[in-house]
């Protein structure tokens, strides 16, 4: 097949719950964990005679993720009603923004092969999730669960930029990693928290007119994003290449045949007859709401992994490494401001630290190897009180009991020997237990050493300061 | 409602004896002008208000019975709309204005018959059937608060409240010789009030006189967090002083005194505006040049939002359900096809299609700008005028037997109260006199948005001056 005389074309729709804490028009929480339809009052219910209050804080969100993006921010706000029949939609319509959505004609910058790649971004607008269907559990009935029903979601819309599923799970991660730093989503696409579509279409190289579209539907994590487009750009291809055309349509991704199927057709597409939301004012940002939040905004990733290469002298690829969280950022500044070598503590956090939380799995705000237990283990190495082996073990203790490197060092007697006197008595009697090799080495055997030492090592159950001893054992053999 | 309080300030009733007299009467009573009576809740409420009155607490609405409109939530009171739908559908809270009522320890007597879901001008699509006109029962109360007004004309409660989205209020007033008032859109909360057409909805009161109208008029409206449309206006109490007319400009549009008027209607209503002259208002004429588009922009900005509106009822969550079905598909279309009458369903289709792709901007979007500049001809005419007086309706109470069987002329009959929902400002009508069949005439009065104040003191002293609210049947 030809691939290389093809381009792949791929725009992607993101929905991203919001970590407000309730819901985006009533007071409900927006923990869904809860019993089914626990979490619901008249108005997510849909009940007859309830009006929408809009939750300003979904502003916020809006106005952090468009700032974040290079957006611009609508000043007249206003909200729509997409209408269609559903049972997990209560009101038979979503409140959701169509004509004036909160931002507009943004980009993220990714890392493309070797060169940054401009993402455009079309919109982003504030809207409310449906509740979720539950099926199969009393066959032939099916349930409903509103508790989701209300909770905040931003869509974000991007341009036909994409132009290979690298760089849509680059777009991916990237958008994800600046709503993790905003704090305004977990991002957390298995659990659905963060919920990707893609339109994709192929067109041969130097082509004036798209090829048609498809659009992909439920693919629950990066891998399956990069996975359903694979297959998706194959297919379409193969379409073109033996002669037939790509029609258009929504598509599911099954993830355990690792295919997509056709769902509904353009035909059979819904008319949501949108119209303004009359039970809500438009909502206005001017210039001083935009300051405030702007004003309040953290660090994004970008300029923090900047500052780390500047600040701290550390190689690239360690600043991407340490700022892919604010969590992992922040954890390796506190080592930093007790411990000044920081390309130590990097080494240990890509490795140790890293490994650590992944298998512990408790992330990083449980674990407990504080940056304080951390740092203080790296200096106890530095003043030659454990060495760098020793220190590993030292960390799986800081890791099973959440105790001290001193303490550990302290109630395991695992200070490194590193008194000369103290030495030179083992090296002593070592040297008395083993006449034959001394005499070897005295006749010009000098390799014969490496065993000594191993010897002296053994004696101290390799508390042995590495370097000292070396010195002492030359210097009495000699 | 004032003469109910009097009568208890003065001992000559409780209210206990007092609301267990009304619910002998509803009993009795022909009028199916209510759907459920709150007979328990209400004896029990009476009760207590026996208790508190001796407490000496000074309130115009302790103890008095109101009949609520029955598309207006009600805890634990059933709330049917008049739709089979949701006619075993028993709300799990109080509309913002019930609350207000019950804090002022007004007693909830009863629900009141309208048209399904509001839909209509003459409380005949009820699934519970027909009200009938206190004057002449063989003539319809109006609509779509036919219920409501029925009940405060043959004495069965001392006020009610009616919704008004096209005037749903004031026609079945005008129908019935009573009072009722459209407030300006925002001042009365919505929250609770199951929607017909959100834009233009307002809850508001019906009562014999002006006077009682500003009295639970004040206890209902004021801003509501509830309600995204509320409009936050401070406390002001309405004056219950009528206001003098030496100097108000009462303008008067030709066009509401144009072909399709009962010759009767006009002449009572003209005798009324000449009353307000007589009391010493200036009457100027005024110009509404855009008001001729307003029942073609109402029907579809109203039938749009309803379509929506009435989504919810899809028989998954509470009301009606057709449950005999093979899919999803199926029970919503026998759901709503059997919870639904013609004229909601007519109305749903309507909305459907003007909000349809393709469809949107050659209707609901121009209606939309046809709405603004109906809103500007209001805007000018109150530059010359502080009232605007005309007719409330084209004609007085039909029978309901000629009802006519043409939705279209129907539609044509809001023409003159349609304009009050389509700009949100504040209307009343006040009974202005009979035609020759002894049927009342309602005369409607329109202010500037938020004048309440003057609307009712316009009121009031017509009516001081006039005894046509005090005609009973």
């Amino acid at each position: 097949m030809s691939k290389e005389i093809y381009d792949v074309v791929i725009g992607l729709e993101v929905h991203a719950q919001l970590l407000t804490s309730t819901k985006i028009f009533c007071g409900c929480s927006t923990d869904t964990g809860l019993e089914p339809n626990t979490n619901t009052c008249p108005v997510c219910m849909g009940m007859p005679g309830v009006l929408p209050v809009l939750n300003k804080r979904v502003v916020d969100c809006g106005i952090k993720l468009g700032h974040a993006t290079n957006c611009r921010i609508t000043e007249d706000n206003i909200f729509a009603r997409k209408n269609y029949f559903y049972p997990d939609l209560p009101k038979g319509y979503q409140i959701t923004q169509f004509d004036e959505p909160i931002c507009t004609d943004g980009y993220i910058d990714i890392d493309g092969k070797g060169h940054a790649k401009r993402i455009r971004i079309n919109r982003i607008h504030m809207e409310e999730d449906a509740g979720k269907n539950i099926h199969d559990v009393d066959a032939p009935y099916s349930y409903v669960d509103y508790n989701r029903a209300g909770v905040p979601l931003l869509e974000i819309v991007t341009e036909p930029d994409i132009s290979s599923t690298d760089e849509a799970v680059a777009y991916l991660k990237d958008l994800r990693q600046l709503m993790q730093y905003l704090n305004i989503c977990d991002g957390n696409m298995e659990q659905g928290s963060l919920r990707c579509d893609a339109n994709v279409s192929v067109m041969k190289k130097g082509a004036e007119v798209y090829g048609t579209r498809t659009e992909l539907k439920n693919m629950n994590s990066f891998r399956n994003v990069q996975k359903a487009l694979e297959f998706e750009i194959e297919r379409h291809i193969g379409l073109i290449e033996s002669g037939g055309h790509v029609v258009q349509e929504t598509r599911l991704w099954n993830a355990s045949s690792n295919q997509t199927f056709a769902m509904r057709s353009k035909e059979e597409s819904h008319d949501y007859r949108y119209f303004p939301e009359p039970d809500l004012v438009p909502i206005v940002i001017d210039e001083s709401w935009i300051a405030e939040i702007v004003q309040k905004l953290p660090e994004l990733p970008r300029e923090k992994r900047q500052r780390f290469m500047q600040q701290y002298s550390l190689p690239s690829y360690d600043a991407d490494v340490l700022t892919q969280t604010t969590g992992l950022a922040d954890y390796f500044e506190q080592c930093a401001g007790l411990y000044d070598r920081p390309k130590e503590i990097s080494n240990w956090i890509m490795t140790e630290v890293l490994r650590a939380v992944k298998d512990e799995q408790t992330g990083l705000k449980d674990f407990k190897v504080t940056p304080g237990m951390l740092a203080g283990m790296l200096v106890l190495i530095r003043k030659g009180t454990i060495s760098g082996k020793m220190a590993k073990d030292i960390f799986e203790e800081m890791l099973s009991t959440g105790k001290g490197p001193e303490e550990i060092v302290k109630d395991k007697g695992l200070a490194q020997i590193s008194g000369e006197e103290e030495l030179k008595d083992v090296v002593a009697c070592v040297l008395e237990e083993h006449p034959a090799e001394v005499n070897k080495y005295r006749q010009g055997k000098t390799q014969v050493m490496g065993f000594l030492v191993g010897q002296v090592m053994k004696a101290t159950k390799g508390r042995a300061n590495p370097k000292l001893l070396n010195e002492i054992v030359k210097e009495m053999l000699s | 409602m004032f003469d109910t309080a009097r009568r208890y300030r003065y001992e000559e009733i409780t209210p206990s004896k007092e609301i267990h007299g009304l619910i002998e009467r509803i009993r009795k009573d022909s009028h199916n002008a209510f759907i459920t009576v709150n007979a328990d809740e209400a004896f029990e409420d009476a009760l207590k208000a026996d208790r508190e009155l001796d407490d000496e607490k000074e309130n115009a609405l302790l103890g008095v019975a109101l009949a609520i409109k029955d598309n207006i939530c009600t805890k634990e009171l059933k709330t049917t709309c008049a739709s089979r739908i949701l006619s075993n559908f028993v709300p799990s809270y109080d509309a913002t204005v019930i609350e207000r009522l019950r804090k002022n320890g007004a007693i909830i007597i009863g629900k009141t018959n309208l048209d399904e879901f509001a839909m209509g001008s003459a409380t005949t699509s009820s699934f519970v059937g027909p009200s009938k006109n206190p004057w002449d029962t063989a003539r319809t109360p109006g609509g779509s608060s036919g219920g409501s007004a029925a009940a405060v004309a043959a004495g069965l409660c001392a006020g009610a409240l009616g919704s008004d989205t096209g005037g749903s209020i004031r026609q079945p007033a005008s129908f019935c010789g009573i009072t009722g008032l459209k407030p300006t859109y925002g001042t009365v909360s919505r929250y609770g009030l199951v929607a017909f057409a959100s834009s233009m909805d307002q809850i508001g009161p019906m009562t014999r006189s002006a006077r009682d109208a500003a009295v639970l008029y004040d206890a209902i409206k004021g801003y509501d967090p509830r309600d995204s449309t509320s409009i936050d206006m401070g406390y002001n109490p309405i004056s219950l002083d009528p206001l003098d007319m030496r100097g108000l400009r009462v303008g008067v549009p030709d066009v509401f005194f144009a072909d399709g008027l009962a010759a009767d209607v006009h002449k009572a209503v003209d005798s009324g505006i000449s009353t307000l002259n007589e009391l010493g208002a200036e009457i100027v004429p005024v110009d509404l040049p855009h008001i001729r588009y307003g029942v073609a922009v109402y029907y579809i900005i109203a039938t749009a939002e309803a379509s929506s509106n009435l989504a919810r009822y899809d028989g998954v969550r509470y009301g009606m359900r057709v449950a005999e079905t093979e899919d999803l598909m199926d029970m919503y279309m026998a759901t709503r096809s059997k919870g639904f009458n013609t004229e909601v369903k007519r109305r749903i289709m309507l909305g459907t299609y003007v909000l349809s792709a393709g469809y949107y901007d050659a209707y609901y979007k121009k209606a939309s700008q046809v709405r603004t500049l109906i809103m500007q001809d209001f805007n000018r005419a109150f530059e010359k005028c502080d009232i605007i007086a005309g007719p409330t309706t084209p004609v007085t109470a039909f029978g309901l037997d000629d009802m006519i069987d043409d939705p279209l002329s129907i539609y044509l009959l809001d023409i003159y109260t349609i304009p009050a929902n389509l700009t949100g400002l504040p209307a009343i009508s006040v009974p202005c006199g009979f035609d020759r069949d002894g049927l009342p005439v309602g005369m409607q009065l329109m202010a500037p948005a938020l004048r309440e104040d003057s609307l009712l003191g316009t009121a009031m002293a017509f009516q001081e001056y006039t005894g046509f609210h005090e005609a009973t049947p």
